[in-house]
């Protein structure tokens, strides 16, 4: 098992080596002046210039591209153009968004993808699979801003006034705030890496609300984030459920499943016990894939549901030419893919005595 | 049709039978068709896209005004953003007519949507037969040669599959400038690994084949062997995948355009959906249409891309 971890992990360095030279150079590519897109088109050239040399913009492309590795070293992503702030803390404030919105729309999409999967494989080709299924088409076939864009038509237009009704956008209703675990446990006093991480957990506005507490923040919070999730978590979820449905359907037919029913077992827990556990391997890779389509549709989902997260970030620093901030936060997205990617493989070997052999 | 269909397409001996007793031989395409519309998912597919094929093509017929004409001044009577108007369904008859109504620009919904089919689908089409071209070349190199080109390769294929593609999409086709050149091109690198990874599998499948040495063996040349002996085992996967990869590509196309990265001057059901959005609570018409033009669309991709999987691999099919 040490070995199949190490080998894997091996693998994984040259292609973060790689991922960073491509980020940094397609941030260099990206045509526009960097200076007049921060300070307008009336800058002076005298005033770029001075700007062009504080940033380091004017060395050689491979002196720039060692310089952001020895600074990447040091765990520095340098400071962003346009906000005057360093990335770190411009992450701090914004990843939580994505994250507690990719993580819930990924629970959404498991916890009802996965059942209705297996239901559907069940009771194959009666309604209940059949109307799974289409839906599970449909679901696929959307894009996820039209599907945001109908739930906020259903929810917050056509719903009004019912208690169905739900917020259009943003995290919290204006006033509602959830306190930050630095206030709530009264911790001004922590600076450094440590208050760093506190900021960013308090940002997860759900964790924090539920840590400390705040039940009446806690379920605006959740409120806010229901259509988002949806709309964010129905293609994986559609994936999800015929992957699974799939799975177990050829489980069932495998020698042992007739085997165990041939010695009497109950039916209920030949599928429960015997089918759905070898079933639900494959579905455990499909989970760990559907990260970067999340990713890719959290900046839709935020344009739409106007969140300021990840995907929004990213979005305006491209058409800032904001370097540092498309640098470090595509690098950040990336490390996340390959991270989970990488436990994926790993969960894999657990599950899976095999894969630990080759 | 006779009477006699094979009972399986890729079975030769009851081609034999069919080729005895039917007055039309059976040929490899013939079955294949008759496997493929023995899908229900597959014939939905078909039709579906068969609709929008014709749509493509005959925009110009199709469409009943200019996508880009305001009717202001046009037509008597037009509102802005007024909902659809068919006479046929009970609207006034006083009204001007427009199936998917007008929008704030004053223009046909319709016409705009059907003129923005072109776009939509032709660059989806046009990025993945790039993709399958580039990703074939780089898989086969990589699956023959083997060793140390396969390692790199493959490797350089993980770090692009290491990005979300939308977020690796937006940033390509803002480093190489906003066209529609550059949003097909940035769609097509994306998609590569996932046909270099189709074809290198069926080339290490196919390599170590006894026909394969045997025409080695011949004096074949390499790339004779590739492309003869080889490359048709990936024809299937390739196919499948290429259907599905359309059908994503189109959303891939609407995603970029929604978030502004293919110019809004473009006629895309993306960019309709971009520029008309916040009027979402006013007048869900406009974004509607286009809307459920790219989830029809891609639905029909989806469903043929699963029915030829089925078509062409029997055993899923029991």
């Amino acid at each position: 098992m040490t070995r199949f971890i190490a080998r894997r992990l091996l693998v994984t360095i040259p292609v973060l080596l790689g991922l960073i030279f491509i980020v940094f150079t397609l941030a260099r590519v990206i045509p526009g002046d960097p200076c007049r897109a921060v300070l307008g088109e009336r800058a002076t050239d005298a005033v770029c210039d001075d700007f062009i040399h504080r940033y380091g913009l004017d060395q050689p492309i491979p002196i720039q591209f060692g310089l952001y590795l020895e600074q990447l070293s040091r765990g520095d992503l340098g400071v962003s153009i346009k906000h005057s702030q360093p990335v770190t803390q411009l992450l701090i404030d914004r990843l939580p968004t994505t994250i507690e919105l990719t993580f819930m729309a990924l629970v959404f999409a498991v916890i009802v993808g996965v059942p209705l999967g297996l239901l559907s494989a069940y009771r194959r080709n009666s309604p209940v699979d059949v109307g799974s299924m289409i839906l599970a088409n449909i679901g696929v076939s959307m894009p996820v801003f039209v599907l945001g864009l109908l739930l906020q038509f259903v929810f917050a237009v056509l719903l009004k006034g019912t208690p169905f009704a739900m917020p259009p956008s943003g995290r919290l209703s204006s006033g509602v705030e959830v306190l930050s675990l630095v206030q709530v446990w009264q911790l001004e006093s922590v600076t450094g890496p440590l208050r760093g991480f506190l900021d960013f957990v308090s940002r997860l506005y759900i964790p924090t609300a539920l840590i400390t507490g705040q039940w009446g923040p806690l379920g605006d919070a959740f409120k806010h984030l229901l259509l988002p999730m949806i709309a964010l978590g129905t293609i994986p979820l559609a994936i999800i459920a015929r992957i699974t449905r799939s799975s177990l359907l050829e489980t069932l037919g495998l020698d042992y499943v007739r085997t165990a029913r041939a010695k009497g077992v109950r039916e209920r827990s030949v599928v429960l016990r015997h089918a759905t556990r070898n079933a639900l391997l494959p579905v455990v890779t499909i989970v760990g894939l559907q990260l970067g389509g999340l990713l890719s549709g959290a900046v839709l989902t935020e344009t739409v549901f106007n969140l300021t997260g990840v995907g929004r970030t990213v979005y305006e620093a491209i058409t800032g030419r904001d370097y540092v901030v498309i640098q470090g936060f595509t690098l950040i997205i990336a490390f996340a893919y390959i991270f989970v990617n990488l436990l994926v493989d790993l969960s894999y070997g657990f599950l899976d005595p095999r894969v630990r052999q080759r | 049709m006779t009477d006699h269909h094979p009972t399986h397409p890729a079975a030769p001996e009851f081609g034999v039978v069919d080729t005895l007793v039917s007055t039309r031989p059976a040929s490899l395409w013939r079955d294949t068709l008759a496997g493929i519309l023995r899908q229900r998912s597959a014939v939905i597919g078909f039709v579906i896209l068969g609709i929008f094929l014709f749509v493509v093509v005959f925009a110009d017929q199709i469409a009943p005004f200019d996508p880009r004409q305001s009717m202001l001044g046009v037509e008597d009577g037009v509102i802005k953003q007024a909902p659809p108007c068919v006479h046929l369904l009970g609207c006034p008859v006083d009204r001007p007519e427009h199936i998917f109504g007008i929008d704030t620009n004053f223009q046909d919904v319709f016409s705009r949507v059907v003129i923005g089919s072109r776009i939509s689908i032709g660059i989806g089409f046009a990025a993945i037969g790039l993709a399958i071209v580039a990703g074939g070349i780089i898989g086969a190199v990589a699956g023959y040669v083997g060793g140390r080109t396969d390692n790199i390769l493959m490797r350089i294929m993980d770090v692009v599959l290491a990005f979300p593609a939308l977020l690796l999409a937006i940033v390509i086709v803002s480093a190489l400038g906003s066209n529609l050149i550059n949003t097909m091109l940035a769609i097509s690198i994306v998609s590569i690994p996932i046909y270099a990874r189709i074809v290198r599998a069926s080339v290490l499948g196919a390599r170590e084949n006894d026909y394969v040495t045997a025409s080695r063996a011949l004096g074949e040349s390499t790339s004779g062997i590739l492309i003869r002996r080889i490359m048709p085992n990936a024809v299937t996967p390739l196919i499948v995948q290429g259907t599905l990869g359309i059908g994503t590509a189109v959303l891939d196309i609407a995603a970029l355009a929604f978030v502004g990265v293919v110019s809004l001057s473009e006629i895309t059901w993306g960019s309709m959906i971009a520029i008309e959005f916040q009027r979402l609570f006013s007048a869900p018409h406009i974004i509607l249409a286009p809307g459920l033009a790219i989830t029809f669309v891609v639905l029909g991709f989806n469903l043929l891309g699963d029915g030829l999987r089925d078509a062409f691999d029997p055993r899923l099919n029991r």
